[in-house]
């Protein structure tokens, strides 16, 4: 039987991940299975196609199409440095001939009859992709790509922007609840990965770009302060292409939200080390969350309370969950008991739900949709 | 197979997040829907397999039905004997964000428009549309093809016969940006050519090579004349071959399927042509989701879809906002709420897709921002379900740079039934709140049935009237809709606005008489099966259909909700401008639906 979806975002303080590095076309891989390799390592390589430039030789040089390819001084193929002759016109009696130079350096990749145009390309410039993470390769994808393993930390959060960074973890706010305070911003901070609480703003993150922090990972940012940062409205929830002058990482969501407690002092316990970080979030089918991994050499020593959530999979009566919705938004709460029957909701709707116990030991049913499950 | 002797059919929609699976069973010699199930989509890690989550949904339903559907090893048990198995299996699917197409043409709103009909009736989604006058230069567009990697591309433009420069020129854009298709980096990317027959050669030479291309009739072949099928099918073969042979786990889908496997929007597309030309009514359908809202429409027996892309509850839900503007979500709220908590709740729905309203007041909210949706929406299809466009300006393509617009195919006060889909809808808590949704994105004149599919069975519904039309209206009629009732409003002569308060059309309805007023809205509730005789007469400057002013008899069907007689304002919905005024009219015009 099909049950209420309860996503879950991943907090956990030791695991072993896998990362496909893919190449966006054919290239060559230039790492070997089993390498050791850091996050700047680059594993990858290819060339991509260079920009194009469409000529209207036909109106250039003022003859008709058809005529084109006769007056062309270069074929399919060839290649030609900026301001060669690329064509010339037959003139009347051999004089009055019009000439036509390159805009660009490049190869002439077609020139049409029909439509009196040619097409030129600029040589193709390279792209690389680095490893992102410490670790050393497991597989090796033919001309695509690696596949690197490392183990670590790894932290899903909610929603992010920018891409990819690495910096050293830096706890900024004390506790969960504390916004980002722009007086102590400085560019000690420069590098960085800061750790923040509650709340920050679109000015505390431009000071940030000015002091060259690498990244920004929050409980929460108001939806008019991430507008002004980025400089438009967010439509559609697709990022990671932002150049925005660093990652932007929230961890519960829009509004003032404390970020979880087992978030933050997992983050504490590894200030000062080196982390990957990726804002990139896709929200669809082929679900991407932001992400922070701190490679690590071996398991840390584990809390009883980290255990005793370990022991508890999927929705189930003990198990930790946030609140992903109002009333009690970016609450935590503990599951007391799974009632099998829908009931009905304040909304007129009859939805399954949960009885939870809140951490302010309030007691409450909520719909089971609105759990998000606190994952290991 | 001897369509008669079917008793049992399995039908699947594999959409991106779900698999829903229908039972269709021949009881007492009609076929209805027996019962439903659904399963998470397996398309992507760690299943990669679509016919996991198909067989997962079909043993939900043979649990549900009391029976089994598949056996052992995983197969369909075929045929239907002795309590056990189905006698057909078909399927449609969105799985992956469906079919993603680019399209080009040479005149915006000629042959683009055409090509953007062909795909969006093929079941695509149009990522883009450009043209050679769309007024961006060429490293624009170049940069669009390469930027954009679209499950395929349809080309067309020029009319048989005609100058050939101008599609030739977007062809070299094209093989200039050399496009890779989404699925994976080894295939080449499927290119219809659809345009001017005089060029094909030049066509074949420039994309032959570096696409998987083909060529059929050309969808505007004459500057009068649309041929939109030759298209439409080459997409849909094309999707089967190229794109879904790459899905995972689609090549054995298709072998386990009877019939050939539809995208889901050509797929209701065909099941609302069958009941229009049934009935011999005019429809307007709209399925709202996540991340996209379809529209489609029958008028006069001529189908048109669209789609946008960005238009949705969830994933898309503050698009909306963007593009509809905060105030306009706001003005369907009947409390006030603060801006900056508005814009969070907002973009907290799209971060946590799956989460639902539990406060009444975070409901409102959805359904404000699915008016705006719809309204959008609807307003895309009313431009792009239009006559061909151009055609008073002679037969010198050059010429029809300076384009003419059509007139839209859609007549409010000629459109019988209106149909509601998509969970917002559906799963309204109540249905008054489904047909007050409705009503107020599309605005219905004269008189219109009120419609939602109770579980979004239409994809199935579809692929299945493809080859048993009747099995396919009957479970539409019968098991498919819930039928809310009907909207009774007068259209005002264009341009003038009533003045509040003033009447503006008495009736009756089943013998009892109504006044309607400027700015009000009435329920009469008529149980659902219940048919009702209404006698209306519009006052001078008004119309229900019969012309301004005249009188109308008609015999309508009741529904869950009732009859909703509308006089708050037609072509356009007059909202008082105060905001206390605005806010009480909303209490008002809630308390009257809710009964």
């Amino acid at each position: 039987m099909s049950s209420a979806y309860v996503p879950g975002l991943t907090v956990s303080d030791f695991m072993e991940l896998k990362l496909e590095r893919r190449l966006p076309l054919k290239g060559k891989v230039v790492v070997k299975v089993g390498q050791k390799v850091s996050w700047n390592t680059v594993v990858a390589n290819t060339l991509l196609p260079g920009r194009v430039e469409l000529v209207n030789v036909a109106s250039k040089l003022g003859i008709a199409p058809e005529e084109v390819l006769q007056a062309m001084r270069r074929k399919e193929g060839e290649a030609f440095e900026k301001d060669e002759l690329l064509a010339q016109s037959k003139g009347l009696w051999g004089f009055f001939k019009s000439n036509l130079y390159s805009p660009i350096t490049g190869t002439l990749e077609s020139v049409s009859e029909v439509s009196g145009l040619a097409v030129l390309r600029a040589p193709a410039s390279p792209v690389e992709v680095n490893a992102y993470v410490n670790g050393e390769i497991a597989e090796v994808m033919e001309d695509e790509g690696v596949v690197v393993r490392t183990q670590g930390a790894f932290l899903q959060g909610i929603f992010g922007i920018g891409g990819e960074s690495a910096g050293e973890i830096c706890m900024f706010c004390k506790s969960p609840s504390e916004e980002t305070d722009i007086n102590a911003l400085s560019r000690e901070h420069c590098g960085k990965i800061l750790i923040g609480g509650s709340y920050t703003t679109c000015a505390f993150l431009k000071k940030a770009v000015e002091c060259g922090v690498k990244a920004v990972v929050v409980g929460g940012i108001s939806d008019r302060d991430l507008k002004d940062f980025l400089g438009y409205d967010l439509g559609v929830a697709i990022t990671g292409s932002e150049q925005v002058g660093l990652t932007l990482i929230l961890t519960e969501g829009f509004g003032r939200i404390n970020m979880a407690e087992r978030t933050f002092r997992l983050l504490q316990a590894n200030s000062g080390r080196w982390a990957s970080v990726s804002g990139a979030t896709q929200i669809r089918a082929g679900v991407i969350r932001p992400e922070i991994i701190i490679p690590l050499s071996e398991r840390p020593e584990r809390s009883e309370n980290a255990e005793k959530a370990e022991g508890v999979k999927g929705l189930a009566v003990g198990a930790a969950v946030r609140l992903i919705r109002e009333p009690h938004f970016g609450e935590l709460a503990e599951v007391v008991s799974l009632p099998p029957e829908p009931e009905l909701i304040p909304t007129g709707a009859k939805v399954r739900v949960a009885e939870l116990k809140l951490e302010g030991g309030e007691v409450m049913r909520l719909p089971r949709a609105n759990l998000e499950l606190i994952e290991n | 197979m001897n369509k008669e002797s079917v008793r049992a059919i399995l039908a699947t929609d594999c959409g991106s997040t779900t698999t829903k699976a229908i039972l269709i069973e021949k009881i007492d010699g009609e076929y209805r829907l027996t019962v439903r199930g659904e399963a998470p989509t397996t398309v992507e890690a760690p299943a990669e397999d679509v016919t996991q989550g198909v067989r997962n949904a079909a043993l939900e339903v043979g649990e549900l039905a009391g029976r089994p559907i598949i056996d052992e090893n995983g197969d369909f048990i075929k045929p239907y004997a002795d309590g056990k198995g189905i006698d057909l299996y078909l399927s449609t699917s969105s799985a992956g964000g469906g079919l993603q197409m680019m399209v080009a043409g040479v005149v915006s709103s000629m042959s683009a428009e055409s090509a953007q009909r062909a795909a969006l009736g093929a079941g695509a989604v149009v990522m883009e549309v450009l043209s050679s006058n769309d007024k961006r230069p060429a490293y624009e567009k170049i940069e669009i093809i390469r930027r954009l990697r679209p499950d395929m591309v349809l080309l067309s433009g020029g009319v048989d016969g005609g100058i050939q420069k101008h599609v030739v020129e977007m062809a070299q854009l094209f093989g200039a940006a050399d496009p890779r298709p989404r699925l994976g980096i080894n295939y080449k990317l499927p290119v219809i050519f659809a345009g001017n027959k005089d060029v094909r050669e030049q066509i074949e030479r420039i994309l032959g090579k570096k696409t998987a291309l083909e060529i059929v009739d050309n969808l505007r072949p004459a500057i009068d004349r649309e041929n939109l099928q030759p298209a439409r099918q080459k997409i849909q073969s094309q999707f089967l071959e190229h794109v879904m042979a790459h899905a995972p786990g689609y090549p054995n889908l298709m072998k386990m399927a009877d019939e050939e496997i539809m995208p889901t929007p050509a797929a209701v597309g065909l099941i609302m042509q069958k009941i229009a030309e049934l009935r011999h009514i005019n429809i307007l359908g709209v399925d709202i989701g996540g991340a996209t809202t379809d529209v489609f429409s029958v008028f006069d027996g001529v189908f048109n879809r669209t789609v946008s892309a960005n238009y949705g509850m969830s994933y898309s839900i503050s698009n909306v906002v963007t593009d509809a503007g905060l105030d306009k979500v706001g003005r369907w709220m009947s409390f006030t709420i603060d801006e900056a908590d508005l814009r969070n709740r907002i973009k907290n729905k799209m971060i946590r897709p799956t989460s639902i309203p539990y406060l009444a007041e975070d409901l409102e909210i959805e359904q404000a921002v699915c008016r705006e949706a719809l309204r959008l929406s609807f307003g895309q299809h009313y431009q792009l379900a239009s006559g061909l466009k151009g055609l008073q300006r002679g037969n010198n393509i050059d010429s029809m740079f300076d384009e003419e617009r059509g007139g839209s195919l859609i007549d409010p006060l000629r459109l019988n039934m209106l149909i509601g889909s998509g969970g917002v809808l559906s799963h309204a808590p109540e249905r008054w709140q489904a047909a007050l949704m409705l009503t107020d994105s599309f605005l219905p004149c004269g008189i219109t049935q009120l419609t939602v599919d109770s579980i979004f069975m239409m994809p199935q519904l579809g692929v299945l009237s493809a080859i048993m039309p009747e099995a396919a209206a009957n479970v539409f009629e019968k098991d498919c809709l819930i039928e809310l009732g009907v909207c009774l409003a007068p259209l005002g002569a264009s341009g003038r606005k009533a003045e509040a308060g003033k009447e503006i059309m008495q009736g009756q309805i089943d013998g009892e008489a109504f006044t309607l007023h400027s700015g009000e809205l009435l329920l009469k509730k008529v149980p659902q099966g219940k048919t009702v005789k209404v006698g209306l007469q519009p006052k001078r400057g008004f119309d229900m259909g019969a012309g301004e002013g005249k009188p109308l008899e008609r015999e309508v069907k009741g529904g869950t909700v009732g009859l909703v007689i509308d006089g708050r304002g037609r072509p356009a919905l007059q909202l008082p401008e105060e905001e206390n005024e605005r806010i009480r009219k909303m209490q008002e015009w809630r308390a009257v639906m809710a009964g």
